[in-house]
Order: C-alpha cells, then structure tokens, then sequence
C-alpha cells in the first residue's frame, strides 16, 4: 500500500452534507485521478468540525489549512494548487474575520472559533473518519474500555465518575457517578443500560454530530457503565430523522463486533456486552426517560409515573440506567486522564465542558464546546463572532422548550448549572438561541408553546389542556385582543402546570413563558395595552406602508408583493391596500430606496 | 480483541497512518513542487521521504510542499526545518538522497553537508 502524504479530511456531518461535501469528495476523487496524484492523497469523510455556518469545510493535512465555503470549482483549485504545487490558496483560507492571512492563523487550531474551545466531548469530531475504527483506536480509542476491564473493579469505575463531578449533559444535571452507584445497587440478574439519542429541542445538534463523528465513543463509553452496573445488553434510542448517525452507528457497531470489543468475553475478562439500535419515530416526549423506555419496549411513548424509578424497574420491567449522548460522550476521557483532571475544568458544582449548539441570529453558527463557566458573552461574542449586520443582542435562549431567554443585561451570566436556572433559565441539552433587536418576545414564547402543544403525549390534562390554553391566551395577545388580566391569567395557569404536569416535557413547558414575563414584561404590556409589537413582528400589530418622500415610484414593491396589492404609476408614490396586504415584507426587503418601513 | 497489548499494536499501527494530523511537529520537511520542481523529478522525492518517515514511525516530522524557491536550475529542492528553526536546503535530491537525508538528518540530527546549497558555493567559490 502506497502511503498517502497528503490527507485532506472533509466534513461529512449533516449541516456539510447539506451543503454538498458529498459531490466535493467525488469531485476532488476525479480531480486527482486526472492530476495522476491520486495514490498521494488520501481523502477522509470527518464528522462535524462545529463551523457549519462556514460549511464545507475542508481541511488539508500536513498543513492543517482550513478552507472554508468550499465550491465545486474552488476544489478544483485546491487539487491544483494546494495539492499538486503545495501552495497553499490564502483566498480560500477561513481566516480570523477582517485579519491578513498569516502563516499560522489559517491552522484549525489557531481560529479564533476554535482557540478558545475545549474539546473532550467533540474531540474527535472532525479529527477522524467515524466509519473506520481504526483511527478512533489511534487516538486512544478502546483504551479506557481496556483498562477498565483489565484494571479496575466496577465499584472503581463508579467511583471515578462521582469523583469527576460529572452530571447529566441532557437537561436536568443529575450527577451521573449517583444515577450509575443506584444502577449498580439495585438487583437483579438482568440490567440494561441505554443511551438517550433522541434529540428534539429545536436547535439542538450536538448529540447528532457525535453520533456522526464519533460514534465509537458513545459505545465504548456505554460498555464501560454495562460494567460498571452490571448490564449486558445496551440500547440506543436515536431518532429516525437522524439518518447519518444511524448509518454510522450501525457501522461502528459492526466494527467493533469485528474487532470482539463489543459481544462475548471482550478484553479476555469474561465481560459480556452487545448493544442494539432503536429507532424513534420523532416524538419530543419520547426523549422523557420513562417515555423512551416505553417505547424501546414496542409500547407507545407515554411517561410512566415514578417511582418506580428507572433504576429499579425499568426497561422491560428490569433495573435500567439511561445517560445522555453527550454524557458517555465524556466518560472514556474520564476514565483515562483521571477524574482529577475532569474536576480541574468549569466551576465547584459544574465541572467540565458542555457543547452548544449556537443558532439564530449569530455570525458562526455552529457547534461550540466551552469550560463550564464561561460567560455567555465570550460564546456569542468572541467564539460566535457576534450579531449579523451590527445589530443589537437581545436575548439568548438556552434549554429549548424548556428553558428559558437569558436578557441582554444578564450577558455575563457564567454558563453553569446552578446559574442558569437561577435566572429562570437553564442549561438544557445545549441549544442556544441568539436573538437580536428583531425578534418579539411574545413571539417567540408562542413558538415554544406551539411546539410543546404539537408535542404533548395527551397523557395528563394539565400538559394537554393547560399549555393549549396557554397557547391561545398568547395567540390573543398576539393578535392585539389581549387584556391586562390575560397576562396574570397566563403567569397562574403557567405555575399550575409546572407544579401539576406529569413528566418534564409538561413541568417545563411554562418555562418560555414564565422567562420571557419575567424580563420582558413590557413587550407584553405593549401588545395588551398599547396594541403595539415593539420589535415588529406580530403580523396583526404592524402596517406596512411606504414614504412618500422617499418613493421614486421605481415599480419594483409591486412586481415583488405576491398578492398584487401594491399600486401607483409613473411619478406618484406607490401606495400598499392595507386591507389585502399580508406583511410578508417582501417588498421591504427589495425597496432599492429603504422607502418601505413596518409601524407598529 | 484479547488484550491491551494488542489494542497498543493495533493503535500505533492506525496511528502512523494519521500523524500527519498532527501540526505540531519537531521536524519540517518541505519538498519544492513547483512546475520547475516536477520536472526535475520532485514527486518521487517527495513520496521517499513520505515512505521513508512512515517507516521509521516518526510521527513528529512533517513532510510538506512548497512552490518555487527561485533557484530552478537547483531543483529538486528541499528544505528541512529543525525544531529550533534552522532551515537545511538541499539540493539536486533523488529518492536515494532522500533516504539518506532522513536516517543522518532528521533520525540523528546531523545534516548531509555534501547535498546542501552550501556545499556547492563552496565548490565554486
């Protein structure tokens, strides 16, 4: 076999994908087949590199030069310079925003995107290619899984993980080292341990990108707690509309079935542990622990009351521990660096790193894995590189559904556990939301809503009934019929559910509301009262009409407005029929002469 | 898999594949291919030196490629950066040249003085 002495690695996650780094690979194929260099260059499929607003991306090794944006015609470029001459094409360079090219700073690590991360969860995302085992055992793959049957006892391994402070990187926090010492207690001759794959909060990507850049930690991580626990059989509960990470996952397990890490004896220590993929079919509440062991039995993705809690009766009524993707992401670094080391990162009572998945109105949308701690406005600012065309950072919305808007003025907030929720908001499983001057609290609020509505199982009335309701008092507000009492209607009824619900999809769906009151009381003052939406975004609050001044009677709103409801002729200011008009904005955005504006 | 002992083999084995990944290097191989470069033979120079590190399992050594170094008359040219950031620049190179580069040079840190850029102004001088 000839050795490669160029690798050039590119992103196969789904946001790249998407983005066609498919058609890239067969294309940088042919052009090395034409260049007769194709015996030099190996070509590697990676898993998310975290920079996807950047996507694709392409990374050239000895080098380490990172090309971002790349087009079919750019990578015809890259073969030809880069590849075949060795001169590296600054042009295409991802290069520190508004900065020279300079010979370092095009490097991976030297970005300011990826300088002031810490990588344990992702640390192989976009370092190796997931379908192929062998690279994940060069960087210490396996090892932990090794050691541990070969060195430890399961109550060491227990012990590890408490004493690394780790807690649930799903939502609620619940130290993992406690959820694995009361898995281990309980009794019985057969256990399970099962990974929580099903992603739902809008936003949130982190859990389908490990999945596809590194798939084998989450199974080696998952044989470890089967030790530690005494399980012998794993599922992972990973959604249907995921559909590269159950390619990959598929292929990671037969590999690693290959190799005897997973299946009979494994490591000669007598140890047994297979694992089995379900596939969910996209509810949100089958993410709920109770719901989605339910469903990996076949039954319909309802929550279970608890106790009895998953520990002692669980999956197929037997003692059953669920982590997060994330979560066993974390635990072979555990394992091999020591828990010392994992303690040495974040704060006292959260430790480690957490990844985000930055969305919304952001410069680098992407993947980014932070120390706990962190103030949010090193993450929107320095690592997000801030809010497109210089407008002002509202709010960031963290948790999803269940969670809640951190304010502009509490942007220093450090990103923990404990702190979060004490400014009604909360870690979650990591999506965050950026929002900007634009967007209307009330709005946003009635999105959440109307994805819980969407979502609730209809199991328990109070998350049935209550958030529908909910839903309309924010939909009257919206639509300007709202009245003063609404609003403290809808702060009781929002109280009532989150102490009545029962599961968390339903104890946390108030939390949209209940954040958003909270710190923008007034915009829902102005919709009730004044009947105006301050940011301009409830249709019914807001006209669109154009400056007579400023209308050079172009033509251009009206050939735009898809409903024909602009009108005027040469040298007479055009005028919108407000009674047809359906503020699109269409017309706003293509006025060459800014002559359109909304009033609210 | 029946042992750590054979999960370490396997690793170094993967492992020498993917050091290339690995930007943070001792050593600094850098072979000019420029069109002057290929003409004059750089490619199985170049691929010499891949082989030839892989072999010898040093993971710490980068082979790269750069453009012209304007003195075409002289290619195959390569320059070799040592951690401390001297530059060797060695000329007319054959895969042969290359091997012997690597075991004095890069494995024992003494330069081929003969092959250098210096030797020959020496000569001429």
């Amino acid at each position: 076999m000839q050795i490669a002495r160029s690798h050039v690695l590119i992103c196969g996650g789904t946001g790249c994908l998407s983005n066609n780094s498919m058609k890239l690979k067969d294309r940088l194929e042919e052009k090395l087949a034409e260049l007769g260099i194709k015996d030099e260059i190996k070509i590697i499929m990676t898993g998310c590199f975290g920079l996807c607003a950047e996507g694709p991306i392409v990374v050239v090794y000895p080098e380490g030069s990172m090309y971002s944006r790349v087009s079919l015609k750019d990578i015809d470029t890259i073969a030809e310079e880069h590849l075949l001459k060795g001169r590296i094409v600054e042009n295409l360079l991802i290069t520190n925003r508004g900065e020279a090219y300079d010979e370092e700073g095009h490097q991976v690590e030297n970005t300011d995107f990826f300088k002031r991360q810490k990588r344990v969860a992702l640390r192989n995302c976009g370092r190796i290619d997931p379908e192929n085992i062998d690279e994940y055992i060069a960087y210490d793959g396996y090892k932990a899984l090794g050691k541990v049957l070969s060195e430890m006892t399961p109550q060491e391994v227990i012990d590890v993980v408490s004493a690394s402070g780790l807690r649930g990187r799903g939502g609620a926090g619940f130290p993992t080292g406690k959820k694995w010492t009361f898995a281990a207690a309980s009794k019985g001759d057969v256990k399970y341990v099962a990974c929580n794959a099903d992603e739902g909060d809008p936003g949130a990507f982190m859990d389908r990108s490990v999945l596809e850049g590194d798939p084998h930690s989450v199974l080696e991580a998952m044989a470890i707690a089967g030790y530690a626990t005494g399980a012998h059989q794993g599922y992972i509960y990973v959604r249907a509309e995921y559909p590269t990470a159950v390619r990959r996952l598929n292929i990671a397990i037969k590999q690693a079935r290959e190799y005897g890490l997973l299946g009979k004896n494994i490591f000669d220590s007598g140890f047994d542990f297979d694992i089995e993929i379900r596939l969910g079919a996209g509810a949100f509440v089958c993410g709920e622990e109770t719901a989605l062991m339910n469903s990996i039995e076949g039954k319909r993705g309802e929550p279970r009351p608890r106790p009895p809690f998953p520990a002692v009766k669980g999956i197929f009524g037997k003692p059953s521990m669920l982590n997060n993707v994330e979560t066993y992401a974390n635990i072979c670094p555990i394992i091999l660096n020591g828990a010392e080391w994992f303690a040495s990162m974040g704060t006292e009572k959260s430790k480690g790193t957490k990844v985000f998945a930055v969305g919304g109105n952001i410069n680098n949308t992407g993947l980014v894995e932070i120390e706990m701690g962190t103030p949010l406005r090193e993450v929107i600012y320095d690592i997000g590189g801030g809010i497109p065309d210089g407008k002002k950072f509202k709010a960031a919305q963290t948790g999803g559904p269940s969670g809640g808007c951190i304010p502009a003025s509490l942007i220093d907030t450090p990103m923990t556990y404990d702190d979060l929720s004490a400014i009604g908001s909360m870690m979650g499983s990591g999506g965050l939301i950026v929002m900007d001057e634009d967007n209307c609290m009330v709005d946003i609020a009635k999105f959440f809503l109307g994805f819980t509505v969407d979502e609730s199982c209809g199991k328990c009335p109070p998350c049935r009934i209550g958030t529908k309701r909910m839903l309309e008092i924010l939909e009257k507000i919206t639509d300007g019929r709202g009245e003063l009492e609404d609003i403290d209607k809808l702060e009781k009824l929002a109280k009532n559910i989150k102490a009545s619900a029962l599961c968390g999809l339903g104890q946390t769906a108030p939390n949209p509301i209940l954040s958003t009151l909270r710190y923008f009381r007034d915009e829902y003052i102005a919709h009730v009262v004044d009947k105006k939406c301050p940011a301009g975004v409830c249709k019914k609050l807001i006209q669109i009409k154009i400056n007579k001044d400023l209308c050079k009677s172009c033509g251009i709103c009206a050939k735009t407005c898809p409903v024909a409801c602009i009108r005027g002729e040469k040298k007479v200011p055009y005028e919108i029929d407000q009674t047809k008009c359906l503020k699109c904005g269409a017309c706003l955005e293509k006025c060459p002469f800014k002559a359109i504006y909304k009033e609210s | 898999m029946k042992s750590l002992a054979e999960l370490a083999e396997l690793r170094q084995k993967s492992l020498d594949k993917m050091n290339m990944r690995n930007t943070d290097t001792r050593e600094r191989i850098v072979v000019g291919m420029a069109t002057c470069g290929i003409a004059a033979g750089a490619r199985p120079v170049m691929n010499t030196f891949v082989e030839e590190v892989n072999k010898r399992h040093l993971g710490d050594v980068s082979v790269g490629m750069t453009g012209c170094m304007g003195m075409c008359a002289l290619e195959p040219m390569v320059d070799v950066y040592d951690a401390d950031g001297t530059k060797t620049t060695y000329i007319h190179m054959t895969p042969e040249k290359a091997k012997r580069v690597v075991a004095e040079h890069i494995v024992n840190g003494q330069p081929v003085e003969e092959f250098t850029i210096t030797a020959k102004d020496q000569n001429n001088a």
